[in-house]
Order: C-alpha cells, then structure tokens, then sequence
C-alpha cells in the first residue's frame, strides 16, 4: 500500500536519509528502529511531504504522491501523529478532535458524519469523553498522546504514521497506547508505520521492522527476528541487564 | 498445493522486487559497514551502497569468487562479531583450504525454514519418517534437512552416511517414507536392494530429495522406478546457505528459487555480462537475508537457465533449469560456449538412457572441429545402413539445434571408450592452446 523507493531527504546540506525504501502493507504494522538522529522522523516528515525528498518515488495506494502538498497527503488517506504530540493546547480537547477533520469539512463533508466519527474516537479514548471541554493544554501526557492520536483518526486515514507515541509515558499508559493501535489495526484494518527509540515495546506489536543507522536501512525482518537478533538487542533495545549484575 | 509460505512464495512480482530492492539496500548497508572485502571492494569500483537504486543495479557491482573467499579464510568474510556466531560450517576442501560458512541465530531460523519449503514442496508433511543419509559433519547437507524437516514436523531418522545394509534395515524396520539422499547413492540403495531380494516398492518410501549432484532426468526416472518414489531436485551450495536455495514442485519442471532471500542472475561465464532471462550461463546469487555470511554476487560456477514465469502450481518465483555442469567444464568451439552436458542430455532424450560417448574437440586450420562418439548399444546400432545413417544424422541434427555448432555423430565399437567416474561423457580436447 506504501512504496518507498530511494528517497533522499536533506536539511540543508545535512544528507538525512540515504536512499531509503521500504513499504507497508494494507493492515500492517511496521517499526522503524534506531538510534537517536537515525533519521527515523524524517522518513514520516518525507513521507507526510513536511520535508520533501530531493529524489525517488513515494507510492500510495499505487499512485504517486511525491509532488503533493502535506494536505494532499493527507487527503490521500495518509495522518501523522507527530512527535511530542503538538496538540493545541488553548482549545478544547474536543474542538482539537473536530480540527483532526479539517479537510473534510473543507471538502464540504456532512456534519453529522463528521460528529458520528468524533463519536467513535471517544468511544476509543474514554478518557477524553469525561473531559471534552477541557483544555488540551492542561491534560496529561498520556491524555495528550490520546488526543493527538485521535486527532489524526480524524480524518480517517488508511494509513497512520505514529512518532514516538510511548515518549514520556508510564509504562501503564505506554500499554494502552499500544493496546489502541492494534485494535485499530484489528478493527479498521489501518495501517501503522511507527517510529519509536522504545523498539521494544514496537517490535512486541509490530509485524516488521526496519532498522536505520545513520540514514541508512540496514536490516528488515520480521518483529520477532529483529527482537531476537542480539546486535540489534544491545544497540536498540539496552544491554541484558544480566550481563551487568550477574556476572 | 504444497505451499510453505504462499505469502512468499506467491507473491506478485512488483510487491517481490520491492521487497528485494529493500533487502538489497540493506544487505549492502550492512557488507560494507561490516566486511573490509566488501568496503574495499565498493570502493575499487566507486560506488557506494546508496547508488544501488535498482535491482538492474546490481549488475555494477562486481563478483564475489571461491578464491575471494579462499583468500579470507577462516573468518575474514563474516559480517558480524564472532559471538553471534552461533554455527560454522564448511565446504569441502581437500587440497585447497575450504571455505568457512557462518550463521546466526536469524539465519538459521532463516535456512531452516527455506529447507522446509523445498521439502514441503517436495511433498514431505509432519507425517513422514526422513531418513537422512547426508554426512553429519562440517557440510552443510545433513543439518540442512534436518532441521527443515523437523520444522515441517516430520520425524527425522539421522542416519548419516554408510553401511548400506543397516540403511536398508532401518528404512523397513523404522518404515522410512522419505529419503535425503545423492542420487548415486539412492541407485546404490536400490542395488543393493534388488541384491538382497528386498522390493523396494514394498517398503514405505514415498518421496525421495536429491542433492549434492545433479539429478539427469536419466537417474530420475531409475531413481522413481526402482524405488518406487517421486524424486524431486533441489539446489544449494553453502557459501550461500547450504540446502534451501531451491527445489522443485510437483510438476517438476525447474526449480524454484526463494528470491525473497536469494537474487539469482545469469551471467556469461567468461565475459561476466549479465545474459537475459532464459540464456544458459553461470548462475550468479545475491543473498538477501543473511546476517553473518552475506554474499553479493557469488560466482556459483553452476551452469543454468532462469524461468521467470507463473507456474502451474502458483509458485510466482523464478525456476533455473538442472545445473547442467560447472562453468569450469564450458568448451569454446567456434566462439560458442558448449556445455559437454548439454550433449549428454540431448543423447538420453535420444537413447532414453544416458549412453557412453566421448567428445572430441580438435582444430584444423582455422577451424575447430567437433565429434561425438557414441558406444555402440541396443537403440543406437542398427543393422541396416539407411537406418543407421538416419539415427546418426538426426543426433547431430539435434545436437546442433541445442548448441548451436554443428557436431559430427560417430558410432564407435562397444567398449573402446573407457569408462569415467561422473555424470558427464569424457572429453578429449586436442587443441593447443
């Protein structure tokens, strides 16, 4: 469903991304892991045409969509969460939820569709239902991660490309955070692409990764092999703390 | 439909040269962070891993040869620190030193599961008793099934090579119902058989995998006659895993190859250029998955032929041909590359067995001159002249629309042709160089 060929991606003269490619299928949930600078970020700003490449191609849904605007990535079906979260925080958590849908109602969408939508993203995240006119500014960060998520949910994509959502969180809440991208998945069959530094806790809900160094992809297996996979463990995932205290 | 892993082994092309490009990039991120032979080798050429754009690509790479890896014995090609390391295993090396393959964890969950898919297209199931008559040692052979058939869940009788007898026993008593074997040594098995009065077809043996040489269509039909089983081929070689890089299907018309782990091309074995799908030339591999050993274009010396198209069984992944001997044994007769066993096969579709015969090769003048001899035997001689002339000049009609010279068909007395070890005829080039 996603088809990334070759892409570079500069900030300035800084080489980002070095010939990247990589895909997500429709329905699945795909990491990208590495460290910090690894140039994980970028990819979803490359792909939500924050940062446009300076070559290859980008596939979506078999078209195209290099050359578009960020809204028309958006419209393509394609929603970022992005890092931090970036909520507005003087308007209300429910008028942030009804922004996530801003190009519907552009597009002149029903109302009512729109408000049933809003519905379900409450239905999902009841800990937003109780504070609705509340504003997004003085949630949690565990609330606020839900609120950008469910922003995103918004406009309804097939494609949710998720930054760091488990950043700053109690483990608990990193839990159900997880817990609601696999029933989105399982429930609406929309895909994830999800950078994360806590690879982890990706890989135990992904089905594959990529591992990026320095710009560059070096290993794509499945979730499972990667967790197993000993060099990724101790550069990504943490030393085995058995190594340091029972020696 | 004997299918492991449909998701893979089915998948539509485009979504399969994506995913290749993907490994690709990622294998060659890896080489040359990783393998100084690797790093220099990108460097000679003057290119750098994100130059690879596209699987085309690879063809501006250079090989990577036997004596490369001669040269970097024991360790000097692994691309990963020692202690992931978690097998070694080595080719056969007698005069030479060998050549020093190793896996990680990943790669042999990876082999594994490749090995069962050829044997699970081969039409081994958790029901069966294998009986694997591979030498447990450094090769790569006997683990490799081993472990694939134990993850198909079949049960796994290690026998290891030798004692004919004992093997015999073990497959009526413990009721083997596939054999992993050479194709020599299942002739041998049934030989020794017939020798001790046992039927064969008695016994339980149901499916027969070969390797370690090729299998003729010749041993084949004697293999699945006299025992009684279906045969299938496959291919491996373990600088690139061992078994698994490819195996037939049931319709047993080529063998599939994993591309999802391996990018096969076939290349001149001379020049090196790159030849287009259906040419016969060495087969070059590209290993996509392997984290401790990757191989970026290794000359296998195997000669074949690469199908890309849909088979019926729904496999989309390509098929080579029977290796039809090593890059080593390729003649130049009139600028044409002649593989002898290609004139060996053209003889058995003839004969309907493989007869004994001889090449010549030798020069006049200008030109180079080519003969086959064959022993005269039943099906070949033939009392009347007009006859005899027809059969011979409808062999060399034959040989030349398969290798495109022309050979002259000679017919020899029985026995004057002495007899050589291998699955190819004898060739006796007189040129000087």
């Amino acid at each position: 469903m996603l088809k990334v060929k070759n892409i570079n991606t500069y900030y300035g003269k800084l080489h980002a991304l070095k010939n990247i490619s990589l895909h997500v299928s429709a329905g699945e949930i795909v990491a990208l892991i590495g460290a910090n600078g690894a140039g994980k970020t970028t990819i979803l700003n490359t792909i939500s045409a924050v940062t446009p490449p300076i070559n290859g191609e980008i596939h979506f849904g078999g078209a195209l969509i290099n050359n578009l605007s960020p809204d028309g990535v958006v419209r393509c079906g394609i929603s970022q969460v992005p890092e931090g979260r970036q909520i507005f925080k003087p308007l209300s958590v429910d008028d942030n939820i009804e922004l996530g849908a801003f190009l519907r109602f552009r597009a002149g969408e029903k109302r009512k569709e729109i408000a049933k939508d809003k519905e379900t993203v409450y239905a999902l995240f009841p800990q937003l239902q109780e504070r609705r006119k509340q504003l997004a500014g003085t949630l949690s960060g565990g609330e606020q991660q839900m609120l950008a998520i469910g922003r995103a949910l918004m406009a309804k994509p097939k494609l949710l490309l998720l930054d760091e959502p488990a950043m700053g969180l109690a483990p608990i809440l990193v839990q159900e955070i997880f817990r609601v991208i696999e029933e989105l998945r399982a429930q609406r069959g929309t895909s994830v692409l999800l950078v994360e530094q806590n690879a982890k806790v990706a890989l135990k809900v992904a089905d594959r990764g990529y591992v990026l160094e320095t710009g560059k992809v070096i290993l794509e297996e499945t979730a499972s092999e990667l967790l197993a996979n000993k060099e990724v463990q101790r550069a990504y995932l943490g030393k085995d703390k058995k190594e340091i205290w029972e020696r | 439909m004997n299918i492991r892993d449909a998701k893979y082994e089915c998948m539509p092309r485009e979504e399969l040269e994506q995913l290749q490009l993907e490994r690709l990039q990622a294998t060659l991120n890896r080489a040359y962070k990783n393998v100084t032979f690797y790093r220099k080798m990108f460097h000679k050429s003057n290119v750098i891993p994100e130059d690879m754009q596209a699987l085309s690509g690879l063809s501006k790479l250079p090989f990577t040869t036997k004596e490369d890896l001669r040269a970097n014995y024991p360790y000097g090609m692994f691309a990963v620190p020692l202690r992931e390391v978690v097998r070694v295993h080595s080719s056969s090396g007698t005069t030479e030193k060998p050549v020093v393959v190793g896996y990680t964890r990943n790669d042999i969950k990876v082999w594994t599961n490749l090995v069962a898919r050829v044997m699970t297209a081969a039409g081994v199931t958790r029901d069966d008793m294998v009986q694997i008559t591979f030498s447990y040692g450094l090769y790569t052979g006997a683990f490799g099934f081993h472990y694939g058939a134990e993850a198909i869940g079949a049960s796994v009788i290690p026998t290891g090579t030798g004692n004919t007898e004992k093997q015999i026993m073990i497959m009526q008593d413990y009721k083997t119902t596939a054999l992993v074997s050479t194709p020599t040594y299942a002739i041998t098995l049934a030989e020794r058989m017939e020798k001790l009065g046992i039927n064969p077809k008695g016994l339980s043996l149901r499916v027969g995998l070969f390797g370690g040489e090729p299998l003729s269509e010749a041993m084949r039909s004697q293999i699945e006659t006299r025992l009684g089983i279906s045969a299938t081929d496959n291919y491996g070689l373990s600088e690139i895993i061992g078994p698994g890089v490819a195996g037939e299907c049931e319709y047993k018309c080529g063998m599939h190859i994993f591309e999802d782990a391996f990018i096969p091309e076939i290349v001149d074995p001379l020049s090196g250029k790159q030849l287009p799908a259906g040419s016969t030339g060495e087969l070059v591999l590209t290993t996509l998955t392997k984290e401790a050993f990757p191989m970026i274009r290794y000359r296998t010396g195997d000669i074949t032929s690469l199908l890309f198209t849909l088979c019926n069984c729904g496999r989309t992944i390509a098929r080579m041909a029977k290796t039809m001997g090593r890059s080593d044994d390729m003649l130049i007769i009139k600028g044409v590359n002649v593989f002898p066993s290609q004139i060996g096969s053209v003889l058995t579709a003839v004969v309907g067995a493989e007869p004994q015969y001889e090449i010549v090769v030798d020069r006049k003048g200008a030109q180079d001159l080519l003969e086959v001899h064959i022993e005269a035997a039943e099906g070949i001689f033939f009392d009347e002249m007009k006859r005899q002339k027809a059969f011979l000049e409808m062999v060399e009609k034959k040989i030349r629309s398969v290798i495109g010279v022309g050979a002259a068909v000679k017919l020899v007395a029985p026995n004057t042709i002495s007899r050589h070890e291998g699955t190819t005829g004898r060739v006796i080039d007189k040129r000087e160089i």
